[in-house]
């Protein structure tokens, strides 16, 4: 039988030793009524015909598209050594290593992790992972929100519209006075924020870059919202942090992103990876797991799961966070990644993504009526264009032409219909580029 | 063990990246690039496979044996559903493509996978709608909570508290409570299931709801659960099933037909998909029609045609609680794992989980205390407290089995039971394990008695003994910092 070991005359032998004649006699205790009598589910398939229809479920999307999508969720080389360690059995059937004796490898892997974000972010503690970006956005949140005993938040409206979504849905509930700011010409509207950070302000969440693809340097942030006895929380990029100016070195008290560009593939929406990193003195109001590293009796170093006095399986309605299986092997993936690339590759990477973007600005804009949305910023992978005319149609067309072209910022900012997002990583030749913009030139 | 830093040998590489081909500098001023890079490990790719199998070869999975985690199914990851999450149709498919216009008809076969994987837990749950968007368990029971919040909002209804047994997992009050409810506990019997008069004296019009794990914690179905669910409805309260344990019940029982509202899954647990050393998983949640007005959007719907698309104008909605449309490549594995099992696959699956879990009971019974002594269903719990009376603990029992080539079970949970070890075999193993596992506990409770000093040294046989965790709360060393940016 599939996925059952034991045989028949096995059962019975079994069936035996408890005192029962049938299987069906150890599910007397449920009240006859509420047994059910039959599912309408197809019979079983053989892994062969099982494989067969995936395949086919599979081969009816459309991947081949040269793509320019991003809006936080790219589409970055894989080196095959990281499939061959992450795809390991002793790590992927692996539980949460609650035996820290026979778990040491997920143990120091996210050890090892930690240690990756903190370096990439210039912070000093970081914990084994959140589900996903917009995710570690709202626990920062509510992780200020404890540090600060405030209740005001304010988030600009150049973090990711998905993740401002998410902390919407996701604080509904809780009478947090959430406000949204309006960025100006790409980037966080400094006046405005002044004028609405106040001594109740529990924090203050830009990303950087932002979903608009400008770099900023948000020290001045930092120093405003701290005058105020705030916290800074910033949302960043991790391949960009190869080149860019780390958030803990302008400033930022709570540090989140989106890991996923770390070695995962796209995989329409997941697993992906939240990381958060902050201060040391911040760290007992951390959500989530941490591994910290310490001795045994013969004092052999290992690793543990630590300061799980936060925890929801000890402190239950009053601990920092509900999280419980978070995204162990998606932190693995991240730090296997990051080891293979290192500390040059990295900055390698980051730098050719950062020279195509450029390249595909200069040859976007000789497009006739292309030009760029916030002419005056600086970019890391990603930047806006203004279209002649509505985004919808020149995606569609180009659809037809194999293009993937960008992201209609239309459907979060309905003034910016015309505005498409454009993102590049090592993936997109040259000849890519150069396609995209005769295909625009064509259609426009 | 080093860490992958203390390998590091300056100048050293594993990867190497494509050059642009193009002539364009970074375009950025320098005030904003970092003034050295990150300081990640400078390896060669031989050096990072060896350390990652070496880390590899220090880990216990399902793959490398008996796994009896209680509440955990630590039940076989069939290699076929991780084949086919790599699929390049599923894996190189960006989630932002359908919400293109004209992006729809290129990810019919995604949106399918999660239409039908949706329509088939429904079935089994026997719940109106699905959504496959949680991430995780306790991030189902979020929702399910938030989804609670609304349906109240949305009557007008002043409800400010969620009942939870006291022998729930922790995640259940953790969550009502980020939820913004607040938590009241309701005490079990001494026959290891709700208290239904102690439930009476707490129900009042503030009760939002009721989260029940079915079957409980200690492995058992509770025969008053219908009456159970009258009574929170009598105050239009919503009966919440934690489905943490639904594979007890698969092909057999559905949450709805019992009179649970709400349901989350494990796919990771019941649907075997592997845990990754802590996720990622998926934890979908299905309610019954009153409350699908208010699921996450978006919402996957089928049209006339047999084409699938995205609604996303769903004005009671509690909104997103994921970027997109769930943990995808975990839900293909589940779905692949549903095609092979079939529908009559799932009772075969309940039945060899309830009978390997019986069978462990009868074998321990008398070597351990058997708090409650019943029909279990996918799991049953002892006590270690007569061990404990000779110095070993339930956590000495648990390293002892380590010594011995097991997984130790789920210790100190349930907290209604002191000494704790639940165990839940999953009907993936084969009699001859069970035996040997039985063997071993029997043996480990002879020694508690002859020569307790033995097991209160284990383990033995890893590459580190018992680690002080006192010492890693009190000076935590989380992360190891680099000399340059850091």
């Amino acid at each position: 039988m599939p996925f059952i070991a034991n045989t028949e005359a096995q059962q019975r032998e079994m069936l035996a030793a408890i005192g029962v004649e049938s299987i069906e006699e150890l599910f007397a205790d449920i009240p006859p009524e509420l047994l059910c009598c039959g599912l309408d589910i197809p019979p079983g398939l053989t892994e062969q015909e099982a494989r067969t229809k995936m395949a086919a479920l599979a081969g009816r999307n459309t991947t081949g598209q040269i793509g320019f999508l991003g809006g936080g969720f790219y589409d970055h080389f894989i080196p095959a050594a990281l499939e061959a360690i992450v795809t390991r059995s002793e790590f992927y059937t692996a539980y949460t290593p609650y035996q820290p004796e026979i778990s040491q490898g997920t143990l120091q892997a996210i050890y090892e992790f930690q240690s990756a974000i903190c370096r990439l972010v210039d912070m000093e503690v970081a914990n084994a992972s959140i589900y996903d970006g917009g995710t570690a956005v709202y626990e920062a949140i509510m992780m200020a929100l404890r540090i600060t005993r405030r209740n005001q938040v304010i988030i600009d409206d150049s973090v990711s519209p998905i993740h401002r979504k998410m902390v919407r849905s996701y604080t509904g509930n809780l009478g947090i006075d959430l406000e949204e700011t309006a960025s100006r010409g790409g980037l966080p509207d400094r006046d405005a924020l002044a004028a609405q950070i106040s001594d109740a302000t529990a924090a203050v969440i830009v990303q950087n870059p932002n979903f608009f693809g400008c770099i900023d340097d948000v020290s001045d942030l930092a120093e405003m919202v701290h005058a105020r006895g705030g916290l800074l929380i910033v949302s960043c990029y991790p391949i960009a942090m190869g080149l860019l100016k780390p958030p803990g070195q302008m400033g930022a008290d709570i540090v989140v992103g989106e890991g996923q560009s770390l070695g995962m593939p796209v995989s329409f929406g997941g697993p992906y990876l939240g990381f958060m990193a902050t201060r040391k003195k911040h760290i007992r109001k951390m959500p989530g797991r941490i591994a910290g590293r310490t001795v045994d009796a013969r004092g052999r170093e290992g690793f543990v799961l630590t300061l799980q006095a936060r925890e929801q399986h000890i402190r239950r309605e009053k601990a920092t966070s509900n999280i419980c299986t978070n995204q162990g092997l998606c932190a693995l993936t991240a730090v296997v990644y990051l080891s293979l690339l290192g500390k040059q590759g990295l900055r390698e990477l980051a730098r050719v993504c950062a020279e195509k973007a450029d390249y595909a600005r200069e040859r976007l804009l000789q497009v006739p009526g292309v030009t760029m949305r916030f002419p005056k910023r600086w970019y890391f992978n990603e930047f806006v264009l203004n279209l002649p005319m509505a985004a919808d149609k020149v995606i569609r067309a180009l659809f037809t032409r194999n293009i993937a072209a960008g992201f209609p910022l239309g459907r979060y900012w309905p003034e910016m219909s015309n505005c498409l997002l454009v993102a590049l990583t090592e993936k997109r030749t040259k000849e890519d580029i150069d396609y995209l913009a005769h295909a625009l030139e064509v259609i426009l | 063990m080093k860490t992958i830093f203390d390998k590091s040998v300056p100048g050293r590489r594993a990867v190497r990246n494509v050059s642009s081909g193009v002539d364009a500098q970074p375009p950025i001023k320098p005030e904003l690039l970092r003034d050295t890079p990150p300081e990640l490990p400078e390896l060669s790719e031989l050096d990072v496979v060896r350390h990652f199998t070496e880390l590899s070869s220090r880990n216990f999975g399902v793959d490398t044996g008996f796994y009896p985690l209680g509440s955990c199914t630590m039940k076989y990851n069939p290699k076929a559903t991780e084949r086919v999450a790599h699929y390049p149709g599923f894996a190189y498919l960006h989630p932002l493509i359908p919400q293109l216009a004209g992006g729809e008809m290129m990810v019919q076969g995604a949106l399918e996978v999660l239409y039908e994987m949706a329509r088939l837990l429904s079935e089994i749950c026997g719940m109106a709608q699905f959504t496959m968007q949680p991430l995780a368990g306790a991030h189902g029971e979020l929702t399910g909570v938030m989804i609670i919040a609304a349906y109240h909002a949305d009557r007008g209804h002043e409800k400010t508290t969620i009942l939870i047994p006291d022998s729930a997992h922790g995640t259940n009050p953790a969550s009502a409570a980020i939820a913004g409810f607040a938590v009241k506990t309701v005490p079990s019997t001494a026959d290891g299931v709700m208290d239904v008069d102690a439930l009476k004296a707490v129900l009042d019009d503030k009760v939002a709801g009721l989260m029940l794990t079915c079957p409980n914690t200690l492995g058992l179905f509770n025969p008053r659960i219908k009456e159970i669910a009258d009574l929170i409805h009598s105050v239009d309260g919503l009966m919440y099933c934690d489905g943490a344990n639904l594979n007890a019940l698969l092909g057999r029982c559905r949450p709805g037909d019992v009179g649970f509202d709400i349901v989350h899954v494990n796919l990771h647990k019941t649907f075997a998909t592997p845990h990754g050393g802590g996720g990622p998983g998926a934890g979908p949640v299905g309610v019954v029609e009153k409350l699908t007005d208010f699921l996450p959007t978006s919402v996957i719907c089928e049209r006339e045609d047999g084409s699938y698309w995205l609604d996303y104008d769903r004005p009671k909605s509690i909104g997103y609680v994921a970027p997109f449309y769930g943990n995808f490549a975990i839900i293909v594995r589940a779905y692949a794992y549903l095609l092979m099992l079939g529908g009559e696959g799932l009772r075969r699956v309940s039945g060899n989980a309830v009978l390997n879990a019986n069978y462990v009971l009868a074998k321990l019974k008398g070597h351990y205390d058997l708090p409650v002594d019943r029909v279990c269903k996918h799991e049953c719990v002892f006590s270690a407290a007569r061990q404990a009376a000779r110095g070993v603990r339930a956590l000495n029992v648990a390293k002892a089995l380590i010594d011995r080539g097991f997984h130790p079970p789920t210790v100190y949970f349930p907290l209604i039971v002191p000494e704790a070890l639940m165990i839940e075999p999953t009907e993936t193993e084969s009699k001859e394990t069970l035996d040997a596992f039985v063997d071993a506990m029997i043996e480990i409770a002879a020694l508690a008695e002859s020569a307790p000093e033995q097991l209160t040294a284990c383990p033995t046989t890893t590459p580190v003994g018992q680690l002080d965790e006192t010492l890693a709360a009190r000076k935590p060393d989380v992360a190891s910092l680099g000399s340059g940016d850091g």
